[in-house]
């Protein structure tokens, strides 16, 4: 009788520490994965796409950690990090770079941007403790909304950036051909299925394990050990003399950064730049699928951003043939609000233990 | 003492405290001749936008009584309404019978919808503000699998002109044209050619009654002890939760009438995108009248909705006088909603904190005179 009473306890925290929705949405996945080959789709193609995106988002959701490390909460002023990364890409085209290169000065030429906004940002979310996420949603809302404004207004003339008949104003979508669309996964491509078109995006890959490999290196540090500490628990961390704004700020700069590459080897992947409001559609893919790893709001490591982001791209991509064929309806867009935005509330809603509120 | 400081203050604290209503009012005093609208037309769009967007923004007043932030879950009342105003227009009741039995139908979806967000709010207690915004996204969801996939095989839809043609789900636009206007034209009055919806602004003026009389009750108190400290709350016999849940109820109920009387005002909806922007223009609306995260009066929403739909009428025609471009004004005008809110939030963070260390301060300081009294 104990002994059940024992296994049952045992199954329940196991359950708890994995998470209800989590489950749920791994098994559904499974259940996408075993029932995509009986509905007639192609397997192969399927993963193939599954990787494909992932290779795609991985860095964006990368961006995550740091915040989530430091106690600042999930980074919902992520848009701030993106405009930058668009910044810098528009400016590269714009400087006349072509190819590999373009997308090597797009990152550097996003970077001063992305220190300046990470900056002003971090130092923001240093006087506002303990609201970090409202505050985060506006502030990359209005920024958003700001540079709208300023892709209308600011003096760009590339003829394949700007409105053909204007002259002025630089379109929603450009097409990256020629610049750096596809730049990182042509790298050492292998090809699954070259007649549709498809291929294992070596490069991009690699790309994002250098920098998850960084990031991972660096939270070993001895600086990386003190973010840490500032985000498990502020009180021990002053107490031990780490400088708990300057840690936050760094962390919120990391993000920002990491935002800014990360929308970058998002468009050489989907080889077009989306400008005006599309930024905002970036936000809640990203923290739903760090979130979908097993991440809390106070707890993130690199693990949870390869699991969340296999997860949720794969939610993505099967959901419309998968269940279009089973059920022939297109649910796939419901799925997918339901999913990243239940996954949210769900986050918020759980007992933080310990640590920073 | 409090009477001293505000004599002492009161210019600068009289700007500080009305920062935001005097900077709107100087924007629409700056669009106001570059859009070049005759005074009678922007009077007449004004009194319309009054009528369509008051009773909405009163549904957040409840809330911040209660300590609950900007309930950005109002929109939740806002997809009731809808759900309420497709079922009505279906059955083919129209006009004053329609619009009523659309509230009626809306009240129980509205209170199923809040209990389940005063609910998960009370599990994220101190974060209400982030929680709702993403339950609104949440429901929007669930609200797009109802309309879109179950209206016609489980909830029947009749009418060809309200389905897909596929069968199920609801077209991408509900028209209202058998119930449009019907409550602002009944008791209407024409004044120099502005018409002035008399019953709309009664209806409003009934629920700025209500939530006078509310605040009286006994619940009304109980809300805003829990506003004040939960903790002290609950030590007097105050059932914590259950205050919170009804102030969401409540304030989902609101929203949904005030859904349909915006919703009959402008005569058709975007079914699948009506309610997504109501959340951030009412509260935007409210923290330019004035009001604050944990502050806000009937007064307020007033101010608000004139400041802010006086800019929201003269931002694009200014914008495109300025730059030639008309799309500028329309960007203009969401980031100064998106910015109005940041700026609002921030100001309330900043103050919780400066409050707080006020507190550890004064602490601090009795303690002290304590130790130098003992010895």
């Amino acid at each position: 009788m104990e002994n059940t009473l024992e296994k049952k306890n045992r199954v329940k925290d196991l359950l708890d520490s994995y998470g209800l929705p989590r489950l749920i949405i791994t098994c559904f996945v499974l259940l996408l994965f075993i029932m995509a080959p009986m509905v007639g789709a192609d397997l192969t193609m399927q993963i193939g796409n599954v990787i494909n995106r992932f290779s795609w988002n991985a860095v964006l959701v990368l961006a995550m950690v740091p915040m989530i490390h430091s106690g600042c909460s999930l980074n919902f002023g992520i848009p701030l990090g993106i405009i930058a990364g668009l910044l810098g890409g528009t400016l590269s085209i714009q400087l006349g770079f072509t190819g590999t290169t373009s997308f090597f000065m797009a990152i550097l030429l996003a970077t001063p941007f992305a220190l300046l906004a990470g900056g002003g940002y971090g130092w923001l979310l240093n006087r506002i403790k303990g609201g970090e996420m409202m505050i985060a949603t506006y502030v990359g809302l209005a920024s958003i909304s700001f540079m709208c404004m300023m892709w209308l207004l600011l003096p760009y003339t590339s003829p394949t950036m700007v409105w053909g008949l204007s002259g002025q104003g630089l379109r929603t979508t450009i097409s990256l051909d020629g610049f750096y669309g596809g730049t990182l996964a042509n790298f050492l491509a292998i090809p699954i299925a070259p007649d549709k078109g498809l291929y294992f995006p070596t490069g991009a890959l690699l790309f994002f394990a250098l920098l998850a490999f960084a990031m991972w290196a660096f939270l070993h540090t001895k600086t990386g050990t003190a973010m840490t500490a500032v985000g498990s628990n502020p009180q021990f961390a002053r107490a031990s003399g780490i400088s708990v704004d300057k840690m936050r700020l760094l962390s919120v700069v990391m993000s920002t950064w990491l935002g800014a590459v990360g929308i970058l080897v998002y468009q050489q992947g989907f080889g077009f730049m989306q400008l005006y409001m599309a930024p905002n559609n970036m936000t809640l893919p990203t923290v739903a699928a760090i979130l979908i790893g097993g991440a809390a709001v106070n707890k993130a490591s690199i693990p949870n951003v390869i699991i969340g982001t296999i997860l949720f791209q794969s939610v993505v991509t099967l959901t419309p043939t998968v269940l279009t064929a089973m059920i022939h309806m297109d649910v796939s867009e419901v799925v997918r609000i339901i999913v990243s935005n239940g996954m949210i509330v769900y986050a918020l809603t759980r007992k933080v233990k310990g640590g920073a509120k | 003492m409090k009477q001293k400081q505000r004599t002492k203050f009161s210019l600068k604290r009289l700007l500080q405290d009305n920062s935001v209503p005097i900077m709107f009012v100087l924007i629409c005093a700056i669009c106001f001749p570059l859009a070049g609208y005759s005074p009678s037309y922007l009077i007449n769009e004004l009194i319309t936008r009054m009528g369509r967007n008051t009773f909405l923004i009163l549904a957040l007043l409840i809330p911040i009584m209660a300590g609950m932030g900007l309930n950005f879950g109002m929109t939740l009342g806002a997809m009731a309404g809808e759900i309420a105003l497709i079922l009505v227009v279906d059955w083919q009741i129209w006009g004053i019978p329609g619009i009523i039995l659309a509230m009626i139908i809306s009240i129980p979806i509205s209170i199923l919808l809040g209990v389940f967000c005063g609910n998960l709010l009370n599990k994220a207690k101190g974060r209400e503000m982030i929680t709702s915004y993403f339950i609104s996204y949440f429901m929007n969801g669930v609200y797009q699998l109802v309309v879109l996939f179950l209206m016609g095989p489980i909830i029947p839809i009749v009418h060809a002109s309200l389905k897909l043609p596929r069968g199920y789900g609801v077209r991408n636009t509900v028209s209202l044209l058998s119930m449009r206007q019907y409550l602002d034209n009944l008791l209407a009055i024409n004044v120099n050619g502005v018409k002035i919806p008399v019953l709309t602004f009664i209806i409003i003026g009934v629920l700025c009654l209500f939530i006078i009389w509310f605040r009286r009750t006994k619940l009304g108190q109980d809300m805003r002890a829990v506003a004040q400290d939960m903790e002290v709350a609950r030590d007097a016999g105050i059932n914590v939760d259950r205050t919170r849940i009804v102030a969401i109820v409540i304030s989902t109920v609101v929203a949904g009438f005030g859904m349909i009387i915006y919703l009959q005002n402008l005569g058709n909806f975007p079914t699948y995108s009506a309610h997504m922007q109501i959340g951030t223009f009412s509260i935007a609306a409210l923290l330019v009248g004035g009001a604050s995260v944990e502050r806000a009066s009937i007064g307020n929403a007033f101010l608000g909705v004139i400041l802010f739909h006086m800019m929201f009428i003269l931002a694009p025609e200014a914008g495109t006088a300025i730059t030639g471009d008309s799309m500028i004004g329309e960007y203009f005008r969401t980031f100064v909603s998106y910015g109005v809110i940041t700026v609002a939030l921030i100001m309330y963070e900043t103050r919780k904190r400066r409050v707080k260390s006020m507190t550890g301060h004064l602490l601090a300081q009795a303690q002290k005179e304590e130790e130098a009294r003992s010895k």
